[in-house]
Formats: C-alpha cells, structure tokens, sequence
C-alpha cells in the first residue's frame, strides 16, 4: 500500500454521518480512507453500505455528519468533490441507444476532459476492457457483464483520484469480474484511491488493503486481514469466519 | 389439463395480470390510491354522461331516422372508433412480440403456447372494447335513456368492431413480420399504428377544408356530392350503422360475421405466435453496429446532455412514432394554410392548432429528457449543478420544438409578420410553460414508461392540456386582431402559477 505524507488529507474521511429512511441506515458513521487504498467495506444486506457510498458520491444528503474527499468538504462544495470522484452502481445504468463510444463521449463531456484526452483514454479503456470490438454497436443488445464494462470505463475515463464501486462484480462471469479486479488493482498502483463494497470475501481477502466491517451503519471493526484475525482472536480464520463472528458480536452487544 | 380447461386457465390467468395492470396504471402502482382513484373514474364518467347528454340532446330530438345522411355519420362514427380501436390493437401485439415478461417462462412450460397465444388475442379484443365502451358508452347510455332501448344494439357493434379490428391488427402485423422480418416489423408496426389511429380523423378533416374551408369534420360527410355517391340505404354497407340504430337483424349479422374473422384469424395465427415471439426475442438480443468508425468530439457539459438528449430521441422509433402522430395532426391545418395562403382567416385556424401541439410534443419529451432519464446516478454524481444540468435538458426539448416548428414559421411570415410572431410566441410559450409543468412535478421514472407518464400525476397532466389551451386560446385571440389577448395570455400564466402552487417541488 503506497504511504501518504503525513500532511496530505486522506481520500475520504467521514465524520459522524448520519441518514434515515424511517429507521436509521447510517447511524453515525466514522470513516477514514488513506490516498492510494484499496479500501473494503463489507457488512450484511441493509447494513447501510450503499447508503454510505450514495453520500459520499452525492447522489443522498446525510441528515447529519461531514464528508471530506481529498480535503474538499462533500457537502459545501459538491462540484468540487465530484470532479475527483468516479462511481459505479451494482446497477449498470446506461443509456441503451448510445454506442459505448458515445456514452463515453457524454461523461467526458459531463466531467468537462479535454477532447483529444478523453479521446486517447476512451480508446484505452474499450481496449482494456474487451470492448473495442463492439464499439460500433448500440448497448441496447449487451449483456449484464458488457454494461457492467461499458459504465466502468465511464466511471474511470476523467480519471477520478477516489474511485467508489458498489457491488461492481454482480452478476459478472469469471472472465469479466477477473478483468474488473485487474483494471482496479492498476488503478491503485497507478495511485488512485478505490473503496469499494462486496459480498465476495475471496475479493476482499486477496485485494484489500484494509477492510471496513459496517453493520447497522455503524462501522464495528477495521483493519488489514492481520488487524482482523487479532481482534477476533482467530488466528488462521478465513475472512468468512471472522466477518460472521464480528456481525454476531455486534448483534449480541445490542 | 384438456384444451377447454387450459383455455379458461389461461384466461383466469391473462384477467388476473390485466386486472392488477389496469389498477397500478389507475393509482399510478400506489395501492393506497385505489380509493382515491375509484372515485376519479366515477366522477370521470359521470363528467362524460354530462357532456355526451349535452351533445346528443339535439340529435334525440330530431328523431332520428336510418336515412342516408344518419347512416353516413353513424358510420364514420364506427370508423372513427375503429381505427382508434386498430391502433390500439396493433400496439398491444408489437408489445406481445417483443415485450418478454412471462413470455420465456410459458414457452420453456410444457403446455401449448398457441392457446395461450389465443386468449391473448381474445384479451386484445376485449381491451379493445372496453376502451371504446368507456368513451362511447356514456354518449350510448344517454341515447338509451332518451331514446329508447333499441340503442343497447351499439354495444352489440362495438363488440363486433373491437373483434375485427383487433382480427386485422394480428394479420397486418403477422404478414409485416412475413415481409420485413423481425427487425423492421417493430418501428414499422408502431409507426402503422400512430398513422392508422389518425389518419381517418385526418382525412376527414383535409376534406372538409377543401370542400368547405373549415376543419369541420362531419360537414363533407353531408355534403351533396358524398349523399349522391353513397350507396343506397339496403346496401349491405350500412349494416353496421343499422345494427347501432337498433335493426336486431343486421346486428346479428354484423356479430356473426365479426366473430367468424376473429375466430378464422385467431385459428391461423395463435399457433404461429411462438414462433413469431421467438425470432423477435432473438433480434433485441443484436444491437445494430454503427455506421462508419466513431470521432470523439467531447463538448461542454451542457452540450453534452443536449446531445445526448437529442441522440436518444432519434434513435427511439417508438418515441418518433408517438411523434409523428402529433405531427400528423398538424397537416390538416398545414395544408389550410396553404389552402387560404394570402388570407387572413387561414392562421386563426392555424395558430391555435400550431400552440396547443408544441405544448403537448413539448411536455412529452420534456418528461422524457427529465424524469425519464435512463442513468439518474450519472448524471448526478457529475460535476455540474442540478440547475445547469435541468436547464440543458429544457434547451434540448425547445431546440426539438424550434426544429418541428420553424417550417410553419418561415410559410407564416410570408403571410403576415404578425402572425408569425403570434404563432412564435405561443409556440414559445406553451412548451415553455409544459417544460416548467415537467420540472416541478418531476419524478424519476424509466424512459420505457413513457406510455404511463400521465399516471404519475394527473394535475400535471391536466394542467398540460389546459395551459396549452390557454396559450391556443390566446393565440387565436392575437391574430384575429382582438386587443384582448394580454387577458388571455394573463389568465394563462395565472393558471401556470396555480399549477406551481400546487407541484410537489413547491411543497418540498
């Protein structure tokens, strides 16, 4: 994992946020993410992840609670944190009469890249991700894993410094959620920032650099694997083990 | 399960879905609205008892006869519901070749899908009807009243239209799949639909305007010329329009007849639906490659979404279809323009016509372009301001307006200046004022419910309709000179700034 300077601000830092639906889904939430991560939020279904993931990208209002992306205030200032940020939903959202060119055209255009840079980038990333072939077909007939591909390369094409996927591997074969992993881990050597959620533990324990545990919005544990494995005093746990034991404790202290 | 048992299984099964379908577009899919909308449809049709008794009050009066000039306008009448009736049908099988739904589990079951395929063409037929009956009823309800019972034979009539125009819509569209394959059978069905539901109404109207110079329709069909060409009143031609009168034989006939179609198509074409359904399922899975290689041309943010806008509804034939059937509309009073080129009284038609569209093609892609937004998280979680992004969108709509609307211009300001600006403004401001009906009632939904938009919010809906009349109204006042259209333009933007006072963005 790549050591940031001391005075440099971290990727993300949230601060006491707090959303409700009805009953709360993040319940004061404190988070740190460092620049240069590979940070994992894990947690079971309606933990508040997403929920988390929507306010850092700007697409919820926290009730409550800062959001800071590389030291820009989330909340004071949202064009600012959005110019630096990239997300991509479980949900490929796309628009199905635009050829993956023209979609990515359209984010280019939306993040204000130069032409000739988006341009040389969009070339790369439909090349990287399989999809240079199909560049002239509308994404009307693509499957679940080729959107997934086509709303990843928007995501990445302005080079966002703080890149949040949730669930980015739903639903994808072997083959893509392998290209996937490979197009984030360069990202990170490359020196931007990934926080992402999932439910494959396998992900999270050959990728991570360190993991956040997240039940009923509240964050119950953190660290790296090694971190993990000591509080739950589980030497040679899988991360299956431990996730299971750290969700039961909470549960059990409420 | 014997074929009649599957049958009625099927059907129990089809009314079940309907009727769960019809209920979620009544409460907008807000099962705590059902109440609330049982009330809206009863007081729906106890409005349209009112006014069909206002319209055929005159009619009973006048005893009416079967004589030729009655039988004539019962019989466009037939045709008027008819062909609405065939549009209507054409769209529901397009949707049941290529909508998938449940289509994949009942082809994979071990049953015969083609009885399947038979009570949906049944299913057609009736909604057919039943969408007839809720608009022709009231005014067959009202004739039965005043006029006596012989008129329960109109039902009788719709009943058989509904079964052979539904009998016409699988044929047409089995033998468009035939002839142009499954690709081109979609955008062609559905623009067939939109021109075949206009295009009687239409024609009547482009008649009327030559023959008369008015856009009254029913003026031509008792003009001299038509009464000496009509056949005789036995012929068998006016069968139908006598079953309505109340003739019990020809309505018998005219039922006979209708339902030995439906029954002759059903048994040709409900075995071949599988198939049909199948090779349609196959074409949505290929997109269709581009021509030529793509050149990256990144624009501002705001013209980016303009573009895109732009792009979207041009690759959208169904959109384009619903389009052109306003569009349609417009010929009539484009060709009296041409008609009374040079006159004054030509634009006082004209106008008013040109403004109430641009503020319902306005409100519809205005809905589109903003509620309908296809990739929500996208756009907002870009760098650019609710505000920029919601005011691309609008310039995108008004650009589509100015790109319809222009040619009916330019011909205006070789006629009058005024007028052109008159027609201008109203133009302006009716998808202005639909654009803003849009904004604040918007409410994120998928493209594809583009059908259902008025389900969302019937205020918003209604207040489309009127202030675009408003503004028709207005228009109309302006050129034909009266100095009193700043009262009507006021009233207008009065109505507009009601209809902000009750949008849920004000509220929130």
């Amino acid at each position: 994992m790549p050591s940031s300077p001391a005075s440099a601000p971290p990727a993300l830092s949230i601060t006491g946020l707090r959303k409700s639906f009805g009953r709360p889904a993040v319940d004061g939430l404190d988070l740190e993410v460092r620049a240069g991560e590979f940070y994992l939020l894990l947690g079971p279904n309606g933990a508040g992840k997403t929920t988390t993931l929507r306010m850092v990208s700007g697409l919820l209002k926290p009730d409550a609670g800062a959001i800071r992306i590389f030291g820009v205030d989330a909340l004071a200032d949202p064009i600012g944190a959005k110019q630096i940020t990239g997300w991509l939903s479980d949900e490929p959202m796309i628009y199905d009469k635009l050829t993956p060119p023209e979609y990515l055209e359209f984010v280019a255009g939306l993040w204000s890249v130069p032409g000739d840079v988006a341009g040389s980038r969009s070339r790369e990333l439909l090349r990287w991700l399989g999809l240079e072939p199909h560049a002239r077909e509308r994404c009307e007939g693509f499957s679940r894993g080729m959107r997934q591909k086509v709303a990843l390369a928007g995501a990445l094409v302005h080079e966002p410094r703080l890149i949040i996927l949730d669930e980015p591997l739903t639903g994808l074969d072997a083959g893509a959620a392998r290209l996937v992993k490979d197009v984030l881990q360069e990202k990170v050597r490359g020196g931007s920032t990934v926080l992402m959620t999932t439910h494959i533990l396998e992900i999270a324990e050959r990728m991570a650099d360190r993991i956040g545990v997240i039940a009923q919005g509240r964050l119950i544990a953190e660290g790296t694997l090694a971190d993990l494995r000591a509080r739950t005093g589980r030497e040679g746990a899988t991360l299956e083990d431990m996730f299971l034991s750290l969700v039961d404790q909470d549960r059990a202290a409420e | 399960m014997n074929a009649i048992a599957s049958l009625v299984w099927f059907a129990r099964h089809e009314r079940r879905l309907a009727w769960r379908d019809a209920l979620s577009m009544m409460t907008a899919g807000r099962p705590d609205r059902e109440r609330r909308a049982w009330i809206w449809l009863c007081a729906f049709a106890i409005a349209l008892h009112v006014i069909a008794y206002l319209l055929v009050r005159n009619f009973v009066s006048q005893q009416m006869q079967a004589d030729l000039p009655t039988l004539i306008a019962v019989t466009a009448s037939i045709l008027l519901s008819g062909s609405a009736m065939l549009s209507q049908a054409m769209e529901s099988v397009t949707r049941t070749f290529y909508s998938r739904s449940d289509l994949e589990l009942i082809l994979s079951a071990p049953v015969k899908a083609e009885r399947l395929f038979a009570v949906r063409i049944g299913a057609m037929a009736l909604s057919a009807a039943l969408m007839s009956i809720l608009l022709m009823g009231p005014f067959i309800n009202v004739l039965i009243w005043r006029d006596g019972w012989q008129w329960l034979s109109a039902y009788g009539v719709l009943i058989a239209v509904s079964l052979v125009t539904t009998s016409l819509a699988v044929a047409i569209t089995i033998k468009l799949f035939q002839w142009i394959g499954p690709r081109r059978t979609r955008v062609a069905a559905q623009i067939t639909a939109a021109i075949v539901g206009g295009v009687f109404v239409i024609g009547l109207q482009t008649a009327a305007m030559f023959s008369s110079g008015t856009l009254q329709r029913l003026s031509v069909l008792q003009s001299e010329t038509v009464l000496a060409h009509a056949p005789a009143p036995d012929s068998p031609v006016w069968w139908p329009a006598a079953a309505a009168l109340g003739n019990g034989r020809d309505l018998f006939f005219v039922l006979a007849a209708s339902l030995l179609v439906f029954l002759a198509v059903t048994a040709r074409y409900a075995p071949r639906f599988a198939g049909y359904v199948l090779a349609a399922s196959s074409v949505s899975e290929i997109s269709r490659p581009a021509a030529g290689a793509h050149r990256f041309k990144v624009l501002s943010p705001a013209a980016s979404l303009r573009r895109k806008e732009q792009l979207l509804i041009l690759r959208d034939p169904w959109l384009i279809s619903q389009s052109l059937m306003q569009l349609l509309y417009l010929s009539p009073p484009a060709l009296l323009l041409w008609h009374n080129y040079g006159k004054a009284g030509g634009a006082v038609v004209l106008v008013p016509v040109l403004v109430m569209t641009a503020g319902q093609l306005a409100g519809g892609l205005a809905w589109l372009t903003i509620s309908g937004e296809d990739a929500p998280d996208l756009v907002q979680s870009a760098p650019v301001t609710p505000g920029r992004l919601l005011r691309a969108k609008a310039e995108a709509v008004m650009q589509c307006i100015g790109i319809v609307f222009f040619p009916f211009i330019a011909v205006l300001l070789f006629v009058s200046r005024q007028q052109a600006f008159y027609a201008a403004a109203g133009i302006g401001a009716a998808a202005l004022s639909s654009i803003a009906i849009q904004l604040w009632f918007r409410s994120q939904a998928k493209r594809s419910q583009f059908r259902r938009r008025h389900t969302s919010s019937r205020i918003a809906t209604l207040a489309e309709a009127l202030i675009s009349i408003a503004w028709a109204g207005t228009g109309a006042v302006a050129v034909s000179g009266n100095s009193l259209w700043p009262f009507s333009a006021g009233f207008a933007l009065f109505l507009l700034l009601c209809v902000r006072w009750l949008s849920p963005s004000r509220l929130s």
